[in-house]
């Protein structure tokens, strides 16, 4: 490229000097020079802002659980005693149930709002596309605790009876299945709460996808398909690199909203602090769930400490995951490098 | 704008800000939960009689007790008492409103309220999960007639901290040994089973739901949901049902006079209902800002005398007249202002 087109073609070729402007450009006129010191310490300020009250709530965290890290340390991480009477905590089981039923939200949400985003962009005919669109934003208007009554009223019986019921029949006699969908049949426990998430985030991912899938240069698209290359073969070949970033971020805005969701979660979860099995019907806790049922009642000293303590691994796993995310990006990045 | 102009505008700004602080009649409370529905109807009309304002948050009885230790509001509520050590050390006094009940519900096909009959012994094994069917030989020897499924028992308890819940394990710790060792009592416990509902409404939809299973809520829910209430063999050997009455009966067993720390749970006479327990107010004796604690004492003297009906209606039950002359009494020794006056109520 260098060699055809000079670096600078104005100023090389002499005969396109009367382009050039004639004379000075004319003077800025400055009128509140303060203006602008304002607006840019302002703008400045409100970053700072931000930026201190993350510290300042990580500061108070870690003050209000001090009592709680101080008795227990990392063990709590990986004690699943959890009992408010003798003043024994560990957060082992809300940790277990919070990173169980973002996962399970996950692997369910990620498929079904790529085919959501897939089929409203390549697929879809063009009637469909703004009514089916509107739709899938508009379940993501739908407040949580609907979600958690719904999911407590309809969908539990539901799952108990058609799912639970006939998966622990067909694996009785199976020695790590039977196990793993074992729990008396009330269709409340981590499966349940998996499901409510992966219904409520899948609006945000989808929508997160039909976007970025949107702005896909129609060039590119046009002329894998005009090289004889299927829907699949320019989605999975030339959208999805082209979008990874803001698959990713779609993805991660959902994970965080799944991490952090509270009300939907602690009515369909069962609120159980033990751990009897790791059956994804068996009733469990999550840390949003134990915060939001037991911190009111909370007396002073350990209990209190123990929950602002299950409050800080929350802020930690959301740091971790939010981490892990750039870190993945950073590696596509270089591997896209490495490529060409 | 002129100067003058300046100068009215200041003066209006100024009576905006001064006039609600002109009529600080407003008191603030928070704390349990239970009776927030009683204090909200109290507060209404106690309005539109005085036009005085009290703004109760229903925030949890352990959110109450902090409030007011550290003085954020003017009284704080709490469904379990605190210990008189408790008190002595914040400087705090408190007393009883109102008196409820807790009633263990059933959801089994065919079984109507009140034909299911359990000991403490036995509700304490359910809650253990020691006993897991219906036609426990435990069970049935209680209710010889009664034609209880052979199915597993679906326990149901609530999943937040609350007074509900400290009445219950109260009352099975009083009851069953094994339970006070292994559980013990507390607004939340490590439960050993059972699938935990938020709040009343969540226990009930849970058993209304779940076929066969057994929950605890406050009379009033079991009341007005029609839900199917057991019988509760009381500490006289009875089985007696839950009513106003047998809450009564209990309320007037227990001793005010040595202590306002009563819970209500076990009581003796022949028809008390065992779970049955008090709610409480907390206030400093000290109080900085008499005129504020004198418009709360205001506030529940009136409940005391005209509030009865209300809490009929709504299913509490009131306090009986001696123990309310105890508690005004309470406070005309022992709430000061700054000066060591006594703060009038009258």
């Amino acid at each position: 490229m260098a060699a055809i087109l000079p670096a600078n073609p104005i100023s090389s070729d002499p005969s396109l000097e009367r382009v050039r402007p004639q004379g000075n450009p004319p003077t800025r006129k400055v009128v509140a020079p303060w203006a602008d010191a304002l607006f840019a310490t302002l703008a400045q300020g409100a970053a700072w802002l931000t930026l201190s009250l993350l510290v300042g709530i990580l500061v108070s965290l870690l003050f209000g659980a001090a009592p709680a890290i101080e008795k227990y340390g990392l063990s709590f991480l990986w004690t699943s005693d959890w009992d408010p009477v003798q003043e024994k905590f560990g957060g082992l089981v809300m940790i277990y149930g919070t990173l169980t039923t973002s996962l399970i939200a996950l692997v369910i949400a990620v498929p079904v709002s790529f085919g959501i985003a897939v089929f409203l962009t390549e697929l879809s005919p063009s009637w469909l596309k703004r009514p089916l669109g509107i739709a899938v934003e508009l379940l993501a208007a739908v407040p949580s605790i609907v979600y958690g009554m719904w999911g407590l009223l309809v969908f539990g019986p539901i799952l108990a009876t058609y799912v639970q019921q006939p998966l622990q029949s067909l694996l009785s006699g199976v020695p790590y299945l039977g196990a793993l969908v074992s729990g008396p049949p009330v269709g409340i426990g981590i499966l349940s709460a998996g499901i409510i998430l992966a219904i409520m985030i899948i609006p945000f991912i989808a929508s997160v996808m039909r976007d970025v899938f949107e702005v896909t240069p129609p060039m590119l698209k046009e002329s894998a398909y005009g090289l004889g290359a299927t829907t699949w073969e320019v989605v999975s070949r030339v959208v999805l690199p082209y979008t990874k970033t803001g698959v990713m971020g779609g993805v991660m805005l959902g994970l965080g909203r799944a991490l952090g969701e509270t009300m939907a979660v602690t009515f369909v979860i069962g609120n159980m602090n033990q751990l009897n099995s790791l059956s994804v019907f068996e009733a469990a806790n999550s840390i949003t769930s134990a915060l939001a049922n037991e911190f009111a009642e909370a007396g002073e000293g350990l209990h209190q400490a123990s929950l602002i303590y299950l409050g800080l691994v929350l802020f930690f796993i959301t740091f971790v995951v939010l981490a892990c995310s750039k870190v993945l990006l950073a590696r596509l990045k270089k591997s896209e490098g490495a490529r060409a | 704008m002129t100067l003058n102009q300046l100068r009215v505008g200041l003066i209006f700004a100024a009576c905006a800000v001064a006039l609600p602080a002109a009529q600080a009649q407003d008191v603030t409370g928070a704390g349990a939960s239970f009776p927030a529905p009683i204090y909200a109807k109290w507060a209404d009309a106690y309005n539109k009689a005085s036009g005085a304002r009290i703004n109760y948050q229903s925030v949890g009885s352990g959110a109450g007790i902090r409030q007011i230790k550290a003085k954020t509001v003017d009284f704080g509520a709490s469904d379990a008492p605190l210990k008189d050590e408790e008190l002595a050390k914040d400087g705090l006094v408190q007393f009883p409103t109102v008196i409820g009940g807790v009633v263990p519900v059933v959801n089994i096909k065919g079984i109507n309220p009140g034909q299911v009959k359990l000991t403490g012994q036995v509700l304490g094994d359910i809650y253990l999960g020691k006993i897991t069917k219906w036609n426990d030989a435990a069970i049935t020897a209680l209710n010889p007639g009664v034609a209880l499924p052979d199915a597993a028992i679906a326990p149901v308890r609530r999943a937040d901290g609350s007074g509900t819940s400290f009445l219950f394990t109260n009352y099975l710790s009083k009851v069953n040994a094994e339970w006070k060792s292994k559980v013990g009592e507390g607004t939340a416990v490590n439960w050993p089973t059972g699938a935990g509902g938020k709040g009343n409404e969540g226990v009930s939809a849970f058993v209304m739901r779940l076929p066969n299973s057994i929950g605890y809520v406050e009379y009033a829910y079991a009341k007005q949901n029609k839900m199917s209430h057991v019988l509760l063999k009381n500490q006289a050997g009875n089985f007696v049902a839950p009513a106003d009455s047998a809450f009564k009966a209990a309320a007037a067993g227990a001793e005010w006079t040595k202590s306002f720390y009563q819970v209500l749970t076990e009581q003796p006479g022949k028809d008390s209902w065992p779970i049955t327990g008090a709610t409480f107010i907390l206030m400093h004796k000290q109080q900085d800002k008499p005129a504020n604690a004198a418009n709360s004492l205001k506030f529940f003297d009136w409940a005391y005398a005209n509030g009865d009906k209300t809490a009929d209606d709504m299913d509490y039950v009131p306090l009986p007249a001696s123990v309310k002359e105890l508690v005004r009494k309470l406070w005309a020794d022992n709430l000061k202002d700054a000066a060591g006056k006594a703060v009038s109520f009258k």
